[in-house]
């Protein structure tokens, strides 16, 4: 696979001692949507920050488009984006100034009528004369998204961009992310929602405690990981399994009337046929029977428990 | 070179105190002129010549150096350690700049800023005591000199402070009180000759004599030891600075 963002062996220790990344290695496919899943202090900022220029690595290496982020730092960090887990943002600068100040930064000319649609695309022009202090949190997030943009980068980097944002603001970020991504734009982007990564993400990376524990496509990874849970509610409770139904490793509810059976769909036999059969056997009534399939976060959790 | 980078910053930060203008730049004129009102005129008056130079002329130097040093680390260190405190800075470092763009940028307006309040002050100076510059060249060197490795050194301060105790540390504790015993007021040739001796320890000593023999050929060491001393200062300040770019020292652990 090609990649645009490739990290090899990727290590980082603060003076603190915490080993926030340990021997990280990744690569990102130019034009995906990578989607890093982990709980609060996993080690994903670290990991972001170390590409982006903010933070040195301990040790490893990373490239950004064939250049090294420290001997290539021109190259790699023109063609990054990022925008802040923070709402950091100057209180008295005006939307305009502050884009114009980013695209300076980043050795752009300047070049208003980019900036005006680019403004416009994240329904910021009519604010563009307002000082930042004077705007809502979710427009604050959008000006650091057009700060982040508006050097016309080719890979964006989103630390937690929905943190703390109503549901509507969140659709239209995950939109606006489905548009840059259909610009070409590669994105990375951090975060706890679950069904965030389940709505955008092509791939899934899970990170815990400094560990990258898998990257993978994001249904290839519900489809290895996922379970497949068949429940039967019965009409009277039971006290005991019988004996009859030990080989399907049921879980009997505290209350007897609920039985969870837990199976491969992937497989030729899923062993429900059997399991109906065997109930019926056993003299137990059905109420009422449902499936259901593991979601991303489940499989997160899963992932992360099985760590702890 | 990043000469974008480099004009957006210096912008940035040339607004930010012309936004401020009263703090900016009226606040250290006033203070500079009360400092001429009692000392030139109240208590001036009272005093004779000092190596035959009249005493309100004569402090004129010096408290230019005392609004120029403070000023100077002030405006420096401020510009560097706020976008810190806040977390803007996370946008300087993930850009494509070198360390010496940054410098050219936040440096180089603090510089200026102070550079303006210099200027400002000499030209207020003019409205109490006659003044004459024997040297104007010098003067404007030795200005521009202090004012650059004294922002650089500002910068070092904004850099290493992680809290404002930190960032006013140094500047009151350390710059005034070795503005105020080098020389600003007196001459050293003044003092009782073990006290002469201990304040050849204060580099400000330097600077001060440097830029008063600009003004009136007076002295109290030789104009060739004072650039010496603001040239390697400046030096000192330059490689600190790089060093703490290179290894990331409080921006990037």
């Amino acid at each position: 696979m090609q990649s645009i963002v490739s990290v090899a062996g990727l290590s980082k220790t603060y003076a603190s001692g915490h080993h926030a990344l340990k021997d990280v290695t990744l690569n990102i496919a130019p034009g995906e949507i990578l989607a890093l899943l982990g709980p609060n202090g996993a080690g994903k900022t670290t990991l972001i920050s170390i590409i982006c220029g903010i933070v040195n690595a301990s040790s490893g290496s990373v490239r950004v488009g064939d250049h090294d982020i420290v001997s290539g730092y021109r190259a790699t960090r023109s063609m990054i984006g990022l925008v802040p887990q923070e709402l950091t943002l100057g209180a008295f600068d005006t939307v305009w100034n502050t884009l114009c100040f980013s695209r300076g930064l980043f050795g752009k000319k300047p070049d208003p009528a980019y900036l005006e649609r680019l403004l416009k695309d994240l329904s910021l022009w009519g604010k563009k004369d307002s000082e930042l202090m004077t705007l809502s949190g979710g427009m604050k997030r959008r000006v650091l998204i057009g700060k982040a943009l508006s050097h016309e980068p080719s890979v964006l980097f989103l630390d937690e961009p929905t943190a703390g944002v109503d549901v509507e603001l969140r659709k239209d970020m995950w939109s606006l992310v489905r548009r840059l991504r259909e610009s070409g734009v590669t994105i990375i982007l951090t975060t706890h929602y679950i069904e965030e990564a389940e709505a955008i993400a092509d791939r899934v990376g899970v990170i815990h405690d400094g560990e990258l524990l898998l990257v993978d496509d994001k249904l290839a990874l519900m489809h290895k990981l996922g379970k497949r849970q068949l429940i039967v509610e019965l009409e009277e409770g039971v006290s005991a399994l019988p004996e009859s139904l030990f080989p399907w490793a049921l879980d009997l509810s505290t209350d007897g009337r609920r039985l969870t059976y837990t199976y491969d769909p992937h497989t030729t036999h899923t062993g429900i046929s059997g399991l109906l059969q065997a109930i019926s056997s056993a003299g137990l009534l059905l109420k009422d029977l449902k499936t259901t399939q593991s979601s991303l976060e489940e499989i997160f959790v899963n992932l992360v428990k099985g760590k702890q | 070179m990043n000469t974008h980078a480099v004009r957006v910053i210096y912008k940035y930060e040339m607004l930010r105190a012309w936004e401020t203008l009263l703090q900016s730049f009226a606040s250290p004129v006033l203070s500079t002129s009360l400092y001429f009102v009692v000392f030139g005129s109240a208590i001036g008056s009272r005093i004779e010549h000092i190596e035959g130079v009249s005493y309100g002329a004569f402090i004129v130097p010096g408290l230019m150096m005392l609004a120029l040093l403070t000023q100077s680390i002030s405006n420096a260190s401020f510009g560097i350690f706020f976008p810190k405190f806040t977390g803007t800075i996370y946008e300087v470092m993930s850009a494509p700049v070198s360390f010496l763009e940054i410098l050219l940028g936040y440096v180089g307006a603090a510089a200026t800023k102070s550079l303006i309040i210099g200027l400002i002050i000499l030209a207020t100076a003019g409205f109490f005591v006659p003044l004459e510059i024997a040297h104007p060249v010098w003067m404007v060197g030795f200005l521009v000199l202090t004012c650059i490795s004294f922002s650089l050194f500002g910068f070092i301060i904004g850099l290493w402070a992680n809290n404002f105790e930190k960032l006013q540390l140094i500047p009151l504790l350390v710059i005034t009180p070795l503005v105020f015993l080098g020389g600003s007021f007196y001459s050293v040739s003044m003092l009782p000759p073990a006290w002469q001796t201990a304040t050849l320890f204060n580099p400000v000593v330097y600077l001060i004599s440097g830029f008063r023999w600009s003004f009136f050929e007076v002295s109290d060491v030789s104009v060739g030891l004072s650039l010496s001393v603001v040239l390697v200062f400046l030096g000192a300040c330059l490689l600190v600075v790089w060093w703490m770019f290179r290894t990331g020292y409080r921006l990037k652990q």
